[in-house]
């Protein structure tokens, strides 16, 4: 291998990148986007649920519960109604998302020690937010039944009863159990393979379907000069881009960061090495700049978004379908980015990610290596 | 391995199959050093497929190729340091500056630094680029490009170049500049292959191999192949009714082949003699001839001759 020929390969693509003004716009101004809409686009935190209540009592006792759910961050008590329809009407129209209803003898219940059924309705047409809303609104009611068991308790001069047992809860690396702050780095990482793929892939493809290709292999050129004089100054990109979603995710987000930054340009480089070289080696294999830019638009969007486990969990995924997330480079860097920025873990703590983003990077370049024969037809 | 001569290609029995196709069907030929080496066929006999073989970029189905002392299938690579290579698509990066183009092939074929410059400048003045060296190269002009990317492929100074179809798409004026540079370079012992179609380029050409449906039909010097390929003698007839001439004639003993050139036909006969006789024939039809005389049969007419077979000097097919 000759470095000189390596080198003139990376300058004149230097060259053609910088010349290629559009593409260059788009490689810089995608991780914005795409960051930007996926970062927004995804919450799984259901939050200031649409709450409409029917209280047929009105009495200090029922507008304390609906004080309850007023102030709980879940939920947002948008309106009181007087009956029935305009409640079945604005769960119709999604003004609300839970109804609930008050019965009219609710206080007197309560002040006789007789059980009282409070009705929620829920729009189950997201079965998601549903299954929440419900499970906040009897923890709010729950809440609120203990505060006047005690009560109760208290005025008929009963000893105290403290709970036996309690679950003192302490969460770990991501305290506020914000889904922002593990969704942010995985969009870094699927923004990443989309990138990294489309970088590259057409950088081969394009030489075949512009005939430089046949000039450049009549030269002494190797392939495996071509393949890595090719990757460097896509690398370079794909490093500025992915500090570019760094930055955004730490100073936008606000994500915490608390690993190193050496940790992540380490691991960062490794998982572009493979994507680039997963690009390089769709483009070698294609020959086609289109084919080449859509397989490898379909072999890293979905797959990283489905199989990484950035949505669903590995573990939790049909036992066939695990073994396919293996060969998703998203998988082992959605790891490490997750334990750099939450954790703050440094590379011995990555070492499993590292060594299987690193065997899959080599991969990438033996087979794109393999693949471009320095040949016509 | 035979490292017979670093100068030369050496053929023998190549073959080239694509599935069904025989695209390249025994052919054997040698070169010589320093020669202008001409390939030529009409689109599609094989030409740019042997090119290709010679350049190690296509394996051959058989048949054995020695270029520069190498052999193509066992080591293309070395074979890939000695020669250079024009492709018939304008092949250079477009995008690319005159000097990036230039410096990027002088990477490539490993020019050492030091001769860096003087091989750059030297293509520039060549090619008469210079003052254009930060033009974009797609922004060139037809010669020029082509003239570049001779300079490209020459930068290392080959001892063998191949040029498929060089010229195709160009003026004529830098159809005669490229010539001239070729000419220059099989001066100073670069040996040319180079493949055309046009017949007065063929006519520049040392040595011309004839290639036709995959097969090499004649070799030799273009006044060899213009004497050899016409058996007996060569009449241009002008006359009128040019249609009811050639049924007439067709059915004349003693003239092998008519053809139409131009606004003329082209007749061969056995004997020349025998043009009294024909001029008598015709006008006894009331075809008024203005002129009949023997002519030198030009390479278009030996091409003619061989690829069609008709008056060919392959004695076995033809009438004696």
């Amino acid at each position: 291998m000759s470095l000189r020929r390596l080198l003139a390969v990376s300058r004149k693509e230097v060259f053609q990148v910088l010349r290629d003004f559009r593409s260059l716009l788009i490689v810089l101004l995608m991780p914005l986007m795409l960051m930007t809409v996926l970062g927004y686009g995804i919450n799984l935190d259901t939050r200031h649920i649409r709450v409409f209540a029917f209280d047929r009592e009105g009495s200090p006792a029922s507008q304390d519960l609906l004080k309850r759910f007023e102030s709980s961050e879940y939920f947002d008590l948008v309106a009181t109604v007087t009956d029935y329809r305009a409640l079945a009407a604005a769960l119709d129209d999604g003004r609300c998302q839970l109804a609930i209803v008050i019965p009219h003898d609710f206080s007197a219940r309560l002040h006789d020690g007789r059980p009282v059924n409070v009705q929620a309705l829920v729009d189950g047409s997201d079965a998601n937010t549903a299954e929440l809303a419900i499970g906040y609104a009897q923890g709010v009611l729950g809440a609120y039944g203990a505060t006047v068991q005690a009560d109760y308790l208290r005025k008929s001069n009963a000893p105290t009863v403290n709970p036996v047992l309690s679950v003192e809860v302490r969460t770990w690396f991501n305290e506020d159990l914000e889904s922002k702050n593990f969704i942010v780095p995985g969009v870094a990482a699927i923004v990443m393979a989309v990138i990294g793929v489309l970088l590259t892939s057409l950088t081969i493809a394009r030489e075949w379907e512009r005939g430089t290709m046949e000039q450049l292999i009549s030269t002494p050129v190797t392939a495996l000069e071509i393949v890595i004089g090719k990757l460097l100054p896509y690398f370079a990109l794909g490093m500025l881009d992915t500090a570019v979603c760094a930055a955004i995710a730490v100073w936008w987000f606000e994500v915490p960061f608390r690993g190193s930054l050496a940790t992540l340009a380490v691991g960062s480089g490794i998982y572009l090495t493979a994507i680039l070289g997963l690009g390089f080696w769709i483009s070698v294999v294609t020959k086609n700049q289109l084919a080449a830019s859509q397989i490898g638009l379909v072999a890293t969007f979905l797959p990283s978004f489905l199989l990484s486990g950035f949505t669903f969990p590995i573990e939790q995924m049909p036992l066939g379908v695990q073994p396919f997330t293996y060969v998703i480079a998203a998988r082992y860097y959605i790891v490490i980015l997750k334990s750099v920025f939450l954790r703050g873990s440094g590379l011995g703590a990555l070492a499993g990610p590292l060594i299987a983003l690193v065997a899959y990077a080599l991969i990438m370049v033996f087979l794109a290596k393999r693949s471009f024969h320095k040949s016509l037809a | 391995m035979t490292r017979s001569n670093g100068n030369s290609v050496e053929v023998e029995n190549l073959v080239k199959r694509f599935g069904d196709f025989t695209a390249v069907d025994r052919i054997s030929f040698q070169t010589r050093t320093g020669e202008v080496f001409g390939f030529l066929g009409p689109n599609g006999s094989g030409k740019s497929t042997t090119i290709r073989i010679l350049c190690g970029l296509l394996r051959p189905t058989s048949g054995r190729a020695i270029v520069a002392g190498y052999d193509v299938v066992q080591s293309p690579e070395l074979i890939r340091r000695n020669i250079g290579y024009m492709s018939q698509k304008f092949s250079l990066y477009a995008d690319l500056t005159v000097f990036e183009n230039l410096r990027f092939y002088a990477g490539m074929y490993g020019v050492p630094a030091a001769e860096l410059r003087g091989r750059i400048d030297w293509a520039l003045e060549m090619a008469g680029l210079r003052g254009r060296e930060s033009n974009l190269t797609g922004t060139l002009a037809g010669g020029w490009k082509q003239r570049l990317a001779l300079g490209c492929a020459v930068l290392h100074r080959p001892p063998i170049v191949f040029l498929d179809e060089p010229t195709s798409g160009v003026d004529p004026l830098s159809r005669r500049l490229f010539w001239e540079l070729i000419q220059r370079m099989s001066g100073d012992g670069v040996t040319i292959f180079v493949t055309t179609h046009y017949m007065d380029e063929a006519e520049y050409c040392n040595r011309l191999a004839l290639m036709n449906g995959g097969k090499l039909i004649a070799l030799g010097t273009p006044t060899e192949l213009k004497l050899g390929s016409i058996q007996g003698w060569l009449l241009l007839l002008e006359c009128d009714r040019l249609g009811e001439a050639i049924e007439r004639l067709r059915r004349f003993d003693g003239v092998r082949d008519v053809a139409v050139f131009g606004n003329a036909l082209h007749l061969v006969v056995s004997d020349a003699a025998a043009a009294p006789a024909i001029r008598a024939a015709l006008e006894a039809d009331a075809i008024s001839v203005t002129s009949l005389q023997p002519i030198r049969p030009s390479l278009e007419d030996a091409f003619v001759a061989l690829t069609t077979g008709r008056g060919a000097n392959c004695p076995s097919e033809l009438p004696s």
